[in-house]
This record gives C-alpha cells, sequence and structure tokens, in this order.
C-alpha cells in the first residue's frame, strides 16, 4: 500500500484567550490520497478553518497545537524545524484565503509578489523568474500577463485577485493545495469561474485539495470526499453522494435539511434550533446535542465514537449505535 | 382598493463621480420599473455592484431619486410625505452587526421608531409595545435592557426586524438579511419572514444573491444587470424556463446542494468580470459577455417586453 500523502492524527489545536483556552479542535482524523478533492464542511466556529491553518502552522500566536500528529508523506511536521516548515509551505503544501483583497500586499505590484514567491521556492532568478510569473497567470487564464504583473492589487477585479492568489500557491507545484473558503467573498458568476479553474488545475497538475467550505452547494460541486465538522469535532465522513444521500448523523440531517433546495421550494424550512456552541464551554458529551431533536440521555454525557456505516461512509453519533442496537434486538 | 401596493416607474439613481476634472453620472439604477403586490414577495437578485442595494434604497427613499417616481398605494412619495410614509415602509440591513447602535439597549433600539412616530402616548404602552415586538420576532423579553453586543448575528437580525415592525409597516425593504449569517440560522430567519408575512400581511422586496434562498421566499423574482431589470417572472417560471442569457447563466452558476443534480448539468461560465458601472457598454448592458450578442444588441438597448405569463424579459435575441 502506497503511503498516505498527509495524514492528520488525533489532532488537537487550541486557543489560549483571556476568558480561558478555546479548544477549537478536538481530536480531528483524516487521511488525504494524492488526486483527492476533500472538503471540510461546517458552521463558523466548527474548527474547519483551524484544521487548514494546523496543517500549515500558521496558527495565530495565542494558537497552539496541544496534540496529535500531522504526517506528510509519513514524517511528522511538528518535529520539523520552523525552516523545514517554510520550505513546506509554498512548496509541498499551499493555501488561499476566502478574502483575496486582503491577502494581497496593497502597496506590492502583482508581479513583485508572485516574484517572491518564485525567487523564494525556486531556483530562477530574474528575467526566469519573471517567465514563470508569466507562465503561471497565463494558467489561471489572466490576459495579458506582461501588464498584468505591472499592476496593483487594486487595479484586479475580486475574481482576477483570486486568481492571482491561486497562481501563486501554484508557483512551486505543490502537492497539497489548501482552499480556505475560496469563493465566499466572490458572485456565483465569478465563483463557478474560480471552483472550474480549481478543478481544471487539480486535474492538470495532479494535486489534492482541500476545500474548506460552507457552502454546502460548492462542497457537492466538487468534491469526492466530503468531512462535517461540528465544535472541533468530525461528525461525518463518507463520499459525497454518501453524505447527501445518506447522512448519518442528526447534525449533518439537520444541514440539509435547513437549505432550500428544489423538493422543499413550496414548504417550510426545517431549522436547527438554537444557536452554535460557544467553543468556551463545550458540552460534556456530543458538540451538537444542545442542539439535537433527537438527543439521548447517553449524548449528554458522553462523546460519540465514530461508528462505520459502510465502506465509504462513517459517522459518530449515538442514534446510530441505538438503530444498530435495535436492529441486533428484532433480528433475535 | 387595488392589489398592487408599491409601484416603482422609471426610477433612476445616478451618483456624480469625479474622474479627472469632469464629474460623470455613475448610472447605479438606471430606469428600472416594476410593481409589488399587497402581502407579495419580490425578490431581486444581482451580483456585487448591480445596483439592487441602490434600488432598495431609492424606494425608501434614503436617497433622493434622479428620476422617476415611487407610488406607494396609490400616493407618489415625495420629500413632503415621507415622514409619513415611512411608518408603512421599513427596511431591514444586511449587516446586524453595523446596523445596530452598541450604546443603545434593545428596547430603545426597538422603541425608536415608536418615538420618532410618536405611536405610544405613555411609557407603559411603549413597554409592552416593544416587548410584543420582542416575542414576535421570537427573542426573550427579559433580553429587553441588554446592549446589542450581548446577541448573536441571528439574534441581532431579528432584533433589526422588530425595529423594522414597530411602525406597523406593509411593506419592507429587506437588504440581504441572511447573508451574513450561518446556514443554520439563516433557515430560522427566512421562516421568520415567511411567517410574519402570512400574520402580518406585509410585503417585501428581498434583496438578496443567494438564488436559492430568493427562489424559496418570493413568488416573483427580478434580476438585475448593471442597474437595469433584465428579467422579471413568477419564481418557478424563472427558474424552470430563464429566456434572458444572463438568467440562464446566472442560474447555471449556482452550485445546487446535491451531487448527481449539479454534476449532471451543464454549466454555462460567463467570461470576464462585470463592467464598470462608468464603462457602461452602449446598448444592452450585458453584451460584452453575452454569448448571443449581436450588433444590434451594441446600438439598441431592449426593453422589458411581456412574453406570456407575465414573464418579462430585456433581450433582442431571446
Amino acid at each position: 500500500m502506497s503511503e498516505k500523502l498527509l495524514s492528520v492524527q488525533d489532532l488537537h489545536t487550541s486557543f489560549f484567550t483571556d476568558n480561558g483556552e478555546v479548544k477549537a479542535v478536538n481530536g480531528v482524523n483524516f487521511d488525504l490520497d494524492r488526486g483527492e478533492i476533500l472538503g471540510i464542511v461546517g458552521e463558523s466556529g466548527s474548527g474547519k478553518s483551524v484544521t487548514a491553518y494546523s496543517i500549515m502552522q500558521i496558527l495565530a500566536d495565542t494558537g497552539r497545537i496541544t496534540g496529535g500528529r500531522i504526517l506528510f508523506k509519513g514524517e511528522d511536521l511538528s518535529t520539523w524545524s520552523e525552516k523545514k516548515m517554510q520550505s513546506f509551505r509554498g512548496k509541498n503544501c499551499s493555501i488561499i484565503f476566502q478574502d483575496p483583497m486582503t491577502s494581497l500586499n496593497p502597496v506590492f505590484t502583482i508581479g513583485n509578489q508572485m516574484r517572491e514567491a518564485v525567487v523564494l521556492h525556486t531556483n530562477r532568478r530574474g528575467k526566469e523568474a519573471d517567465d514563470r510569473v508569466e507562465e503561471l497567470l497565463e494558467l489561471v487564464g489572466i490576459n495579458e500577463p506582461r501588464k498584468r504583473m505591472k499592476q496593483y492589487p487594486f487595479e484586479h477585479s475580486g475574481g482576477m485577485r483570486q486568481r492571482v492568489m491561486i497562481a501563486m500557491a501554484l508557483a512551486c507545484e505543490p502537492d497539497i493545495l489548501i482552499a480556505d473558503e475560496p469563493t465566499t467573498a466572490l458572485d456565483v458568476t465569478i465563483q463557478a469561474q474560480i471552483l472550474e479553474l480549481i478543478q481544471s488545475l487539480q486535474k492538470k497538475l495532479g494535486m489534492a485539495v482541500i476545500l474548506v467550505t460552507h457552502d454546502l452547494g460548492v462542497i457537492a460541486d466538487m468534491c469526492d470526499n466530503i468531512i462535517v465538522m461540528y465544535g472541533g469535532r468530525i461528525c461525518e465522513r463518507g463520499t459525497a453522494r454518501e453524505i447527501f444521500y445518506n447522512p448519518k448523523h442528526e447534525y449533518t440531517k439537520g444541514l440539509l435539511r435547513s437549505i432550500p433546495n428544489a423538493s422543499n421550494m413550496k414548504k417550510k424550512l426545517v431549522p436547527i434550533a438554537g444557536t452554535p456552541i460557544n467553543m468556551l464551554n463545550l458540552p460534556e458529551g456530543c458538540a451538537f446535542c444542545p442542539r439535537c431533536d433527537a438527543a439521548m440521555k447517553i449524548c449528554l454525557s458522553e462523546i460519540p465514537e465514530e461508528i462505520t456505516i459502510n465502506d465509504d461512509h462513517k459517522a459518530a453519533c449515538w442514534m446510530n449505535v441505538k438503530a444498530a442496537y435495535e436492529e441486533a434486538k428484532g433480528n433475535e | 382598493m387595488s392589489d398592487i401596493l408599491v409601484e416603482v416607474k422609471n426610477l433612476k439613481q445616478y451618483f456624480p463621480v469625479k474622474v479627472g476634472f469632469k464629474k460623470i453620472p455613475l448610472k447605479a439604477v438606471d430606469d428600472i420599473s416594476f410593481t409589488i403586490g399587497r402581502g407579495e414577495t419580490l425578490g431581486l437578485v444581482g451580483e456585487s455592484g448591480c445596483g439592487k442595494t441602490t434600488a432598495g434604497r431609492s424606494i425608501l427613499r434614503l436617497y433622493k431619486p434622479t428620476g422617476g417616481e415611487v407610488i406607494f398605494d396609490g400616493e407618489p412619495v415625495t420629500d413632503k410625505n415621507i415622514m409619513h410614509m415611512r411608518k408603512k415602509m421599513q427596511m431591514v440591513f444586511q449587516d446586524p452587526y453595523s446596523s445596530l447602535d452598541p450604546r443603545m439597549t434593545v428596547e430603545d433600539i426597538i422603541g425608536e421608531p415608536l418615538d420618532v412616530h410618536k405611536l405610544c402616548s405613555n411609557k407603559k404602552e411603549r413597554r409592552e409595545k416593544i416587548l410584543d415586538l420582542m416575542e414576535t420576532v421570537g427573542l426573550n423579553a427579559e433580553h429587553a435592557r441588554r446592549y446589542a453586543h450581548e446577541f448573536s448575528g441571528g439574534q441581532r437580525q431579528r432584533i433589526g426586524i422588530a425595529r423594522a415592525l414597530a411602525v406597523n409597516p406593509e411593506f419592507i425593504v429587506c437588504d440581504e438579511p441572511v447573508s451574513a449569517l450561518d446556514v443554520s440560522i439563516q433557515a430560522q430567519v427566512i421562516n421568520m419572514f415567511e411567517e410574519l408575512q402570512e400574520k402580518l400581511g406585509v410585503a417585501y422586496l428581498f434583496i438578496a444573491h443567494d438564488l436559492l434562498v430568493v427562489h424559496h421566499i418570493s413568488k416573483r423574482i427580478a434580476v438585475m444587470y448593471l442597474g437595469k431589470i433584465v428579467e422579471i417572472a413568477d419564481s418557478d417560471e424563472l427558474n424552470e424556463h430563464p429566456i434572458h442569457p444572463y438568467t440562464e447563466s446566472l442560474l447555471s452558476a449556482v452550485p445546487i446542494p446535491d451531487p448527481d443534480v449539479t454534476r449532471a448539468r451543464h454549466r454555462i461560465i460567463l467570461e470576464g468580470d462585470v463592467p464598470s458601472p462608468l464603462k457602461r457598454p452602449t446598448g444592452c448592458p450585458f453584451r460584452t459577455r453575452c454569448r448571443y450578442a449581436t450588433e444590434r444588441c451594441a446600438e439598441e438597448c431592449p426593453e422589458l417586453t411581456d412574453r406570456g405569463g407575465d414573464h418579462m424579459v430585456a433581450c433582442w435575441v431571446k
């Protein structure tokens, strides 16, 4: 069996704030294969972005990985020096952020900023580096790249800036591209352009993509495998079809019921009651149980284990245990 | 008493913009007309910068329109009667964080329109009304003395809605009221809008960029592009049989949360970005990104014409 490209094992990340420890990620496990598109979906505060930042080790000053391992091609990233991490970022793994305006430096030209990425991670210098920048901008579908290189970020539209960010992330042909809400700030028609671009680049370059988003539509469109997160834990994982057509966690079910789609157009939506949890005081048991209609006694006190539904599908919900128990009882 | 509550006629909203030494008008809203019936919801969709928010604000005269008129219940809205009109038309804003004064308690925020329009004769009546409103929008009455920052996004949006409802309006402009909220909270607020409409018979102009949400809540939908309305139709009709090439591509670009459906369908990807409203193309505003564009599109701007069953489209080709 070939080695996994990336393997996240029992990851715990906390932020140490004035109000106490915020456990943003609590025991997240997943593997990423070469050329896979993995979607991580969840509401704000579910820990999906923090998981991505933990992999890149670009957490804010107050944040720290408190447990678990992140293995890249079998090597533990936490043992790497900062210098080695710097070459990992960009060369092996790149990230694009939600807001392309704030992630580009307004006082430098596009060409200047892109050259920085190329010079830092490759041997190309001077004119050679410029040629590479031109090539990259062309790759992401920017017309007249030479002219664009001399322009500043404010002269580009939101969609263009996101293309520049993608080009920059691809500068060294990384094995993994992490896209953190890449289209949330963009209009639908531009979103479609960017998603199409990510998809075609992924095929062309054969890289793995981790797509972090809250938009179930984008996830359904793009991803092979999906992870649903809530309260810093994974509630459910599986292939796109399993998650959308056979959800087994109460949170996923609720989420799918609460969005308008073709089948519930004329009906009332079924919202999830309550508000997202406060990460400062996580409940003892399942994180979702204060908002869950089906919550049982055990949900309050014990964290559900992940249970295998089938080969492509796992869920961490006590309801499944109950269902399995009842089925077994029925068979007797 | 007719069925039409709000009639917008040839509404124009230009903003002067300095380009070099010259001042040229930025045509944010350029000659739009539509009607909204009593207790009806009209959805207004379009990309950012297409003028949908400006349209909503001009209707409420938060901006002074450059041209055209808004007729509310048979009476034109003018500067003179705006005070009286605002009792009948209100607004809910997009951002629940910046649209509530952080130094006011919830009680004062909801009570302000009551004070401005002198709707309560004494303090007791005012307080009762406020608690009533809080209950209507699903807020805990005990929280009346709290400040806005003590609430979550969804709850703040409820405060904004209670404030709009305070004067008992017949018409509310909802400017992207759910786009700042989490998915699970969105459904709560959408349901509340629908319930309030059933109970109070209030009409909405529902401005949003999320087409699935707009389709769910609206009876009819208007699509805007660069300050113009390009298509208006019944919401199901528009979703099933879009005619304008822009509507067609807009609908095909929406990711549908259903893997089989969304992967099977044909996506029409538009090239390029929306042109700047300062450099608006001649003729049809959409022609620079339209795959059907002909010579005629560059010369003349198409008017909205009825294609049967109140399906209005502004396009030469389709």
